[in-house]
């Protein structure tokens, strides 16, 4: 076992201030154990009294070896590591892979599997916004939003489990389509859940939008401007916070986003309170894209029929010696891929998650990486926290919506 | 009530020191407020209003070590993070006991790489470990509750 | 200049005298390594790329020159593009040029590809480790990095793994 980090000043100096040196302004460490870093996140902090000079984030305590891991196994079987990347996002790290799988092997997905999954991530989206709004307001001490937000994403959580059987890592998605078709009573779940969720929004939005206190310990903290946002590689709500229209579902609209007409929330001001504004609104517009792909939901194949890559359903193995020896080929060697390497983003509920992929022509990935938003959100932290107080450090990394599993993988 | 039935006139209780300090020792447990990764989001799901773990005495989490006594270690530890674990049990103050949480702080789980500790017993004594990945909340209320029996039945000669 | 992402591709192939190639229905731009901060200072001011989706590396281990080739992606959110880079470096003596300068969230990208590929970023500010513990030995997404597997502990293998789990406290019965 190695030690703990003992990082002399020496190593840090160029990071902080003369004045640190001189012992004018205090260092202090925040976590990796604290309760207001979501996480494992270590902060060191440079403090002029109470006032921020210097914030230096340190990650890689959660680092998992999921990129190596990945090449290590079959295109089929990586998939259920890429579930434990962003751990509120599952549905979302599935989405990005499969359709890199897909579009480096070129196949198509059928309509049905593509509607299943946009719900599937809209739902997952607000599952994650939930857990952001609990979480993050429980930094600033209102502890019944958490009790609140809790208890509707238990609902979208069982109705993940009763399409995949598992309530968060799901590997419902799967490279060609879906794993198997909803059960019967997805769609009165999902409509039953659809009719509470905006009068709970609501109910959030009366707790906080309007509240002094929230206002105070929002409005113009953390300031970032467009162009700076755009620089550092702010994306997902973080960006449009400060006005950037750039939503990867209407930018580079993937699996039939643009048959459903929704909005992309903006605000202007790219303070705390703008972002938890744009969050608030997005989910609203996911209740809207919901109902829109339940209602036209189409009827049909749930996988591709092309059994090179794709398994055959478990129904067809007992009749058809084909579909049984393709079953048998790809669950023990394998499809091999085309070489060549392909990039796709998805929007996740945090930005831009995109998906690298290359293959050398064989039956694994040769190398997988994530972009994943959270890393470069987190990025902007110093930038965003210089010259404020300790107390809305807590705040800002509430608000650019970090998960430290998506940032270390 | 039946308490004041058992006290009789004399006002007094007879019982062994052993269990006295059990029960007290196993109905007050403070875990401390420190997740790692999925599992620490179903923690804080078997907190919250659904399932409720306060109904059984074991939901004031304490953000210090100092001020807790079961680490409930809610997620996969990585060669960077096994130190800081470590200094955080060292940390907690006597008796102290430590779930692992999920099938990563178990035995490394699904990742079987260089960066996991294939499980978190290679850094501090476990007490109970909890299968799943990650565990349902209903699952760490039962590792919990089986945490408190295994407290119920120690013996005074093995505290040292 | 011309509005279409093919156009604006090969301009830029001819500037910056790189070779064209597509697979997928995406074309991507393989670029000599010296000529990495002229292009990100162009893509910036000149075409309006203003956003660096990935940077990230590909180990080819065992070939040797070039070892490692990096991979840019860059978006323009105002006019709808996007742009694959990749630039092959020599797997003695990694060295690149940082594009911090124009790419800001570049610096922890740059130091993760250094963290995991042992490449040097030239201009970095902070070309620190990132992920693992400062004093880790080796880079682990090189090719010729083991996994780090770990055998099932059976009873055959039990005293060799239970060796590593000094705290583990009790053992099957017998």
């Amino acid at each position: 076992m190695s030690q703990i980090e003992n990082v002399s000043l020496d190593e840090i100096k160029h990071l902080v201030s003369n004045r640190a040196i001189e012992g004018e302004t205090m260092l202090l460490n925040m976590g990796p154990q604290h309760p207001s870093t979501h996480g494992v996140l270590r902060l060191l902090l440079e403090l002029d009294g109470e006032t921020i000079v210097n914030a230096i984030p340190d990650i890689g305590f959660l680092h998992t070896g999921i990129e190596k891991n990945m090449e290590a196994k079959t295109f089929q079987k990586a998939e259920v590591m890429t579930d434990r990347m962003d751990y509120l996002n599952t549905v979302g790290n599935n989405f990005s892979y499969c359709l890199a799988v897909e579009k480096l092997v070129g196949l198509d997905v059928p309509e049905r599997a593509q509607y299943l999954r946009v719900i599937l991530a809209e739902l997952q989206r607000l599952a994650s916004h939930m857990v952001w709004l609990g979480t993050s307001a429980l930094d600033l001490a209102a502890m019944s939003n958490y009790m609140y937000t809790f208890r509707e994403r238990e609902i979208i959580l069982g109705i993940l489990e009763m399409v995949s059987g598992q309530r968060m890592m799901t590997t419902y998605i799967r490279p060609g389509g879906v794993w198997r078709d909803v059960p019967a009573e997805f769609e009165g779940a999902v409509r039953d859940l659809l009719k509470i969720l905006p009068k709970r929004i609501d109910e959030y939005e009366t707790l906080l939008t309007k509240n002094p206190l929230f206002i105070d310990r929002t409005a113009g903290i953390g300031k970032v401007s467009p162009e700076d946002a755009m620089s550092w590689g702010l994306s997902g709500a973080s960006l449009r916070g400060s006005g950037v229209n750039y939503d990867l579902r209407k930018f580079a609209p993937y699996s039939s986003y643009d048959h459903f007409e929704f909005d992309v929330p903006l605000q202007t001001d790219g303070d705390v309170r703008a972002r938890y504004l744009v969050r608030m609104a997005e989910m609203r517009q996911s209740i809207r894209i919901i109902y829109q792909a339940l209602d036209k939901l189409p009827s049909g194949p749930i996988r591709s029929n092309n059994h090179k890559f794709v398994p055959p359903l478990r129904s067809e193995i007992g009749t058809s010696m084909e579909a049984l020896i393709h079953h048998f080929k790809l669950w023990t060697e394998g499809f091999t891929a085309p070489k060549g390497s392909v990039y796709v983003g998805v929007e996740s509920p945090r930005g831009e998650l995109g998906c690298f992929l290359e293959s050398d022509g064989g039956t694994k990935p040769y190398r997988v990486h994530f972009r994943t938003p959270s890393f470069d959100n987190l990025q902007v932290l110093p930038v965003l926290a210089k010259g404020s107080l300790v107390a809305d450090v807590v705040a800002i990394i509430g608000s650019v919506d970090i998960v430290l599993g998506d940032i270390d993988r | 009530m039946g308490l004041e039935q058992k006290l009789g006139e004399m006002g007094v209780v007879t019982a062994k020191l052993e269990d006295l300090v059990n029960w007290s020792r196993s109905s007050a447990m403070w875990p401390m407020l420190f997740g790692l990764a999925c599992c620490a989001i179903e923690m804080m799901a078997a907190q919250a209003a659904n399932y409720d773990m306060s109904r059984f005495g074991m939901e004031l989490m304490r953000p210090s070590p100092r001020q807790s006594d079961l680490m409930i270690v809610a997620g996969r530890v990585s060669r960077k993070m096994a130190p800081v674990v470590r200094r955080l049990y060292d940390q907690m103050p006597d008796p102290k006991w430590v779930i692992a949480m999920g099938d990563c702080a178990s035995c490394g789980g699904v990742f079987n790489n260089y960066a996991v500790v294939q499980g978190v017993d290679e850094i501090v004594p476990v007490d109970v470990y909890v299968a799943g990945c990650p565990p349902r909340p209903e699952a760490l209320i039962h590792g919990v509750i089986t945490l408190h029996e295994k407290v119920k039945r120690e013996k005074m000669k093995d505290w040292a | 200049m011309s509005d279409s992402l093919d156009s604006v591709i090969a301009h830029i192939a001819e500037k910056f005298s790189a070779t064209i190639s597509e697979f997928a229905g995406e074309k991507t731009l393989l670029i000599a390594p010296e000529k990495v901060l002229d292009l990100a200072k162009y893509l910036k001011t000149a075409i309006g790329f203003e956003f660096l989706s990935a940077l990230t590396a590909v180990d080819y281990w065992p070939a040797e020159s070039p070892r490692f080739h990096l991979f840019y992606r860059f978006t323009s959110i105002s006019r709808q593009f996007t742009l694959n880079v990749r630039i092959p470096i020599s797997g003695i003596k990694p060295v690149v040029s940082s594009i911090e300068p124009f790419y800001y969230n570049a610096g922890w990208h740059e130091r993760e590809v250094f963290d995991m590929f042992g490449i040097k970023f030239d201009g970095n500010k902070d070309l620190r480790r990132i992920l693992m513990p400062h004093d880790w030995e080796g880079y682990p997404l090189r090719k010729d990095y083991p996994l780090g597997y770990e055998e099932p502990q059976f009873t055959f293998n039990y005293d060799e793994i239970a060796v590593r789990k000094p705290f583990a406290k009790s053992r099957p019965e017998e």
